[in-house]
């Protein structure tokens, strides 16, 4: 691997690690909220990873472009693909839902024990468990 | 009329979840989810009757021409999950009517209608869509509202269930994002068939390997195949009783369904038993989940935890059908979705009629119920004989097609067929347990204990009956599942 081949891709190393991160919060966290934030930079990757890919270098927005009275639109012009972008505005919308969701059944977890540490939570657990 | 079925499928239940939410009147959201479901269970067996006659019923939305615009795409085997789908849809919301009433707090029911009826047309719109990100948006209309069905369960765990849930759920939809992202990026295409046609010719770029495998292990997870099971148990567990029986019978045969829809209708059979040898990886996770799992059922004392177990050990089945790699296979995986749908179905209502009477389905609760809940008894042991695999049921039929498979491939492959009547043995055990402690001990709850209320026990039996009926007379349902087996086996294009 060069380091050309390296640098030349270097959206993808972005997006591995952020995803890697997210990833590692999301498992070794025991806390609620920070799993949360964990899945949130995890799907932030994601996002990333189809906006990078749609971006063409050098190109414009997708917008047309005319010849300023109205007229048809100029060909040849170099824009970025519009389509991944749009998908990943879906993605974010889908995003924001689960972390809302998310975040109000850590609210409800919190009201219904006291914490919001999974294994304060499992020791709670263990010891109505126990006493049944 | 008949044109717009496709899109009426999910119109339908999704037009009707905001009108419940927005409804103050608990029984008025409820009779509008029933209204709404068997609307969508008739145009389902529409549909089926569409495609049966005259084959695929391709749909596009505001009239763009796929691969641009978003295409519904009904075949044989899409047409028979909607059907799956549908009728459990159906038969759940009026059994939720008076189970609701009991498990969750008033004010809370007519949400609860809006996120079943989301729920439902999620299930739909993953089943129905030709369209890979449509896919995506579905799953997680899906998924949001499993995550707020199953935390409405009385116990506080509930709570802890339906996040890891979430968790665990959302991982697998963001993987399956990054496979369909990188699907894109070498074909271009999002359109199912389009899709089809054009991965043969990057067949050997290891980026579609890789989506290939963040698909794999998305869909795994949300199909909750051994060792991605985790979030299962409890979360069946914990959810009220109408939940765990509509989602224990329709979410898991969805996501088997996108497994066999991405693997082997958009890669080809042929890239994923030949190139990706997915056979081979699929059947020893496959005959472990089977094993394990009915060994781990055999030892629950929550008979609802017991059946969660129990379904993530016949997700096992399915699974080790499409491992066969062969029609006769894969129609056991097709026949097994139906039938595992009716047979959970049955069982998880069962159980909640229990819950509607006694308040518990801890298996010394049950103890003696057999005298005080005949009816609801008697279903859960025609359920229970259904999951173990005895003749004149469904569950019969599924063994039969497998262990055929098995006999079919030969050699080693007999060990297989031994297994699976090894494991029937292991279910015969835990459906033992609780009808030992239902028939043959005796009750010591409250005297006044009755028979649950007919709104409940009806819908229940309906699924007895079919599983009954469906056991005896499998030739159209063996014949279905034979000829979407096939349709999946030759590839989408044909």
């Amino acid at each position: 691997m060069s380091l050309d081949f390296f640098v030349s891709h270097y959206n993808y190393w972005v997006v591995i690690f952020l995803m890697m991160v997210g990833f590692y919060i999301l498992i070794s966290r025991g806390n609620l909220i920070k799993k949360i934030v964990g899945l949130n930079v995890f799907q932030t990757s994601v996002f990333m990873l189809y906006i990078s890919m749609g971006k063409i270098t050098g190109g414009t927005p997708p917008i047309l472009v005319g010849d300023g009275h109205g007229g048809e639109a100029v060909e040849h012009v170099v824009y970025s693909n519009p389509l991944p972008h749009v998908l990943i505005l879906t993605a974010i919308v889908v995003g924001i839902a689960t972390t809302s969701v998310g975040l109000a059944l850590a609210v409800r977890i919190k009201e219904a024990y006291g914490t919001l540490e999974e294994d304060e939570i499992n020791r709670i657990e263990a010891l109505v468990e126990a006493s049944e | 009329m008949t044109a717009q079925l496709p899109i009426l499928q999910i119109i339908v239940p999704l037009l009707a979840a905001p009108i419940c939410a927005v409804l103050r009147h608990g029984r008025a959201a409820a009779w509008l989810a029933v209204l709404a479901s068997w609307s969508a269970l008739a145009i389902a067996l529409a549909l089926l009757g569409q495609v049966m006659a005259g084959g695929v019923v391709s749909y596009h939305i505001g009239d763009w021409v796929p691969p641009i615009g978003i295409e519904y795409r009904v075949d044989i085997v899409n047409a028979w999950v909607l059907v799956i789908v549908a009728s459990m849809g159906a038969v759940v919301a009026p059994y939720s009517v008076k189970s609701v009433e009991h498990e969750i707090a008033s004010r809370r029911i007519p949400l609860f209608y809006a996120a079943y009826l989301l729920c439902l047309s999620g299930l739909l719109g993953i089943t129905i869509t030709g369209d890979m990100f449509n896919v995506f948006v579905f799953l997680e209309i899906s998924s949001l509202s499993a995550y707020a069905l199953i935390s409405l369960g009385r116990p506080r765990r509930a709570l802890t269930a339906a996040y890891r849930y979430l968790i665990m759920g959302s991982v697998g939809a963001t993987f399956i994002v990054i496979g369909i992202g990188l699907l894109y990026v070498m074909t271009g295409s999002l359109n199912m068939a389009d899709l089809a046609e054009l991965l043969p010719g990057v067949w050997d770029s290891r980026t579609v390997k890789v989506a290939y495998g963040f698909l794999g292990v998305g869909v795994c997870l949300k199909l909750a195949l051994f060792p991605l099971h985790l979030w299962l148990p409890n979360a069946y567990a914990f959810a009220p009783s109408p939940v765990t029986a509509f989602m224990a019978s329709t979410a898991t045969k969805v996501a088997v369904y996108m497994l066999l829809r991405f693997f082997l209708s958009i890669f080809g059979a042929a890239f994923s038993f030949d190139v990706m040898a997915l056979d081979r990886v699929l059947l020893p996770l496959a005959l472990v989940a089977v094993v394990s799992m009915s060994l781990v059922a055999i030892f629950q004392v929550d008979v609802k935890r017991l059946l969660a177990y129990s379904s993530v050990a016949q997700i096992g089945y399915m699974i080790l059908g499409l491992s066969f790699a062969s029609v006769t296979g894969l129609t056991a995986t097709l026949l097994h979705l139906f039938n595992h749908a009716l047979m959970k179905g049955a069982l998880f209502m069962a159980l909640g009629c229990v819950v509607y009477r006694i308040g518990s389905v801890h298996i010394d609760a049950m103890a003696g119920l057999g005298k005080r809940m005949p009816w609801t008894m008697a279903a859960f042991v025609v359920g229970g004989l259904s999951l173990v695999g005895v003749p004149l049921t469904v569950g019969f039929i599924s063994k039969w097609y497998l262990i055929l498979g098995a006999l079919e491939k030969g050699g080693p492959w007999t060990a297989v067929a031994v297994l699976v009547l090894a494991t029937s043995v292991m279910a015969l055990v835990y459906v033992w347990r609780v009808v030992e402690a239902a028939y043959l001990r005796e009750f010591s709850g409250d005297e006044t204990t009755g028979e649950a209320p007919l709104s409940l026990l009806a819908p229940t039996w309906v699924l007895v009956a079919a599983n009954l009926y469906f056991g005896i007379d499998a030739v159209r349902t063996a014949g279905v599942a034979r000829q979407a087996a096939e349709v999946l086996m030759a590839g989408i294009g044909s």
